[in-house]
């Protein structure tokens, strides 16, 4: 135990002897890591968004402006009654208004309006959300007595989504070969660190090391390089979106509405700090087995 | 304890350094090997510790065909033998103390009980009063016996020593040849290559002299018959 505990702190040590060499790795590391957890965090928020927006898909039914009460009552018994239809909900031109005003900001421009422009609507809520449900759903309603128009209001959102599985396709491209740079500038780092403790490495092996014992603290430096590597990242990550955040404040402001970015979830914070040391410890992994199989002997 | 069958080295490159060698050194015995540079002393002895493998013939140790031991069995093998090499192979980045811990690190002895061993090797060999120092600091004198209690520490049943007093004054290698002896006492197997003659005149132990990689006394020693 006191052996581990003292390999550990050799480990440190020689960590902390050359320190700008140290640092500039885990800044490496740490950049070349931030870039796909970055996206992967914007993805998410876009992600985020795209729900709160669309959520389950809706049809909005816009009546003529000219259906009376009794019309809305008609179409709403139709329209629960429908077999594909889950739920409806109406919506009277007032309230839509008083809305519009509340969520916009621009109510200014509302309240100098003479009269209501908008119509009467329904918010139906289809019981499948299958694109192609969708899209026959809509086409039968905009054809019932009294309305005007029917808007299947996910259609973006559909498109959006397909947008965003682009993006996780390059974040997930991106992520795999910055994690092979990661191993690479891990395998490296270890390499040198080996050529300066050769004459350890080769008494240790003489007196009766194993492998294992001779891997170990290489192993724990690059695992530790990692972790630190992927602090690094995390601090670049949440530095960014601050910023990010305190810009898009004032944007907000401007458009009377609250939006700001999410930071990396504690659950995404983890597994990247994980991920980032287990790939170091790989990588002296990789570098280790390297120089112990030239020498073997023979 | 160790046993040479016909045992044959060549080098890569061609260097025949071990020619048909053939010999038994039985359990507490000290045992001499001589010759002159290059007669294959140190081949020898690396045999024995498996840092080189022989192309022909066996070599035993302890019962084990060291020339075909696997890889991951080599460690414990050399963890039963202590080892002093001709160049000292001393770490300079650590103190003399640190220097000795390591064989005991690396077997991952209890802590307490290795300072313990620790302290008891380098009193052997006199050096308990520059544990602090580095080893660069040490005469050469010193630096042999800092390497004699590194090989000791573990309390190995055999001691394998390449040329011990090597570059040592007579004054100093009959210091050295005093702490092998009392090894020798306590019933440990000991096997030295020297070229020093002066040494082997006031021993009566066996020698086994290499000429050109050949075996040239094939003596018995007490212990076989």
């Amino acid at each position: 135990m006191r052996h581990a505990l003292s390999q550990i702190t050799g480990v440190l040590r020689r960590m902390f002897a050359s320190r700008l060499a140290g640092f500039l790795s885990i800044l490496v590391i740490g950049i070349a890591l931030s870039l796909p957890a970055g996206m992967y965090v914007m993805l998410q928020n876009a992600q985020g968004l795209v729900a709160q927006l669309s959520g389950t898909p809706q049809i909005s039914l816009f009546m003529h402006k000219d259906a009376k009460e009794e019309d809305a009552d008609k179409l709403r018994k139709l329209l629960e009654q429908h077999p594909d239809i889950d739920r409806v909900e109406f919506v009277p031109r007032d309230q839509a208004l008083e809305q519009i005003k509340k969520s916009t900001g621009l109510s200014d421009v509302i309240g100098s309006l003479q009269q209501n422009p908008l119509p009467d609507a329904f918010i139906v809520y289809p019981r499948h959300g299958e694109a192609q449900a969708l899209d026959k759903l809509r086409n039968e309603l905009a054809k019932l007595p009294k309305v005007e128009l029917a808007q299947l209001d996910s259609a973006w959102a559909y498109k959006l989504q397909a947008l965003l599985n682009f993006g996780r396709m390059v974040v997930f491209i991106l992520a795999s070969l910055l994690s092979l740079a990661l191993i690479a500038i891990t395998f490296n780092t270890i390499r040198l660190q080996i050529l300066t403790q050769r004459d350890e490495i080769e008494v240790a092996r003489l007196i009766g090391a194993t492998n294992g014992f001779i891997r170990r603290p290489f192993l724990y430096f690059g695992a530790m390089q990692g972790l630190l590597g992927g602090i690094m990242a995390w601090l670049i990550i949440s530095l960014s979106l601050l910023l990010l955040n305190w810009q898009l404040d004032a944007l907000s402001q401007l458009y009377a509405s609250q939006s700001s970015l999410h930071l990396l979830s504690p659950g995404d914070s983890l597994t990247l700090l994980l991920f980032s040391m287990y790939l170091g410890w790989l990588g002296a992994w990789l570098s280790v087995a390297r120089h112990l199989s030239q020498n073997e002997t023979h | 304890m160790i046993r040479f069958n016909h045992v044959n080295k060549r080098y890569p490159g061609g260097y025949q350094a071990l020619k048909n060698v053939t010999f038994d050194i039985a359990k507490g015995e000290m045992v001499f090997v001589t010759g002159h540079s290059g007669a294959g002393k140190s081949t020898l002895l690396k045999l024995i510790a498996a840092i080189e493998r022989p192309n022909l013939g066996s070599v035993i140790v302890n019962n084990q065909n060291v020339g075909v031991l696997k890889e991951r069995a080599i460690p414990y093998l050399r963890r039963n033998l202590g080892i002093i090499f001709q160049d000292h192979k001393l770490l300079f980045d650590r103190n003399v103390y640190d220097n000795v811990m390591l064989p005991l690190q690396i077997c991952g002895f209890d802590y307490r009980e290795s300072h313990k061993r620790v302290r008891a090797a380098l009193d052997k060999v006199g050096l308990l009063n520059r544990e602090k120092s580095n080893p660069v600091a040490l005469s050469g004198g010193e630096q042999q016996r800092l390497c004699i209690a590194r090989a000791i520490v573990n309390r190995p049943t055999i001691l394998l020593a390449d040329e011990p007093t090597g570059n040592l004054d007579t004054e100093y290698a009959h210091e050295i040849m005093a702490i092998f002896k009392s090894f020798h006492q306590v019933g440990v197997t000991l096997l030295i290559s020297t070229h020093d003659e002066s040494i082997l005149q006031d021993t009566d132990e066996r020698v086994l002299a290499l000429k050109h990689g050949e075996l040239q006394t094939a003596s018995t020693g007490p212990g076989n018959t």
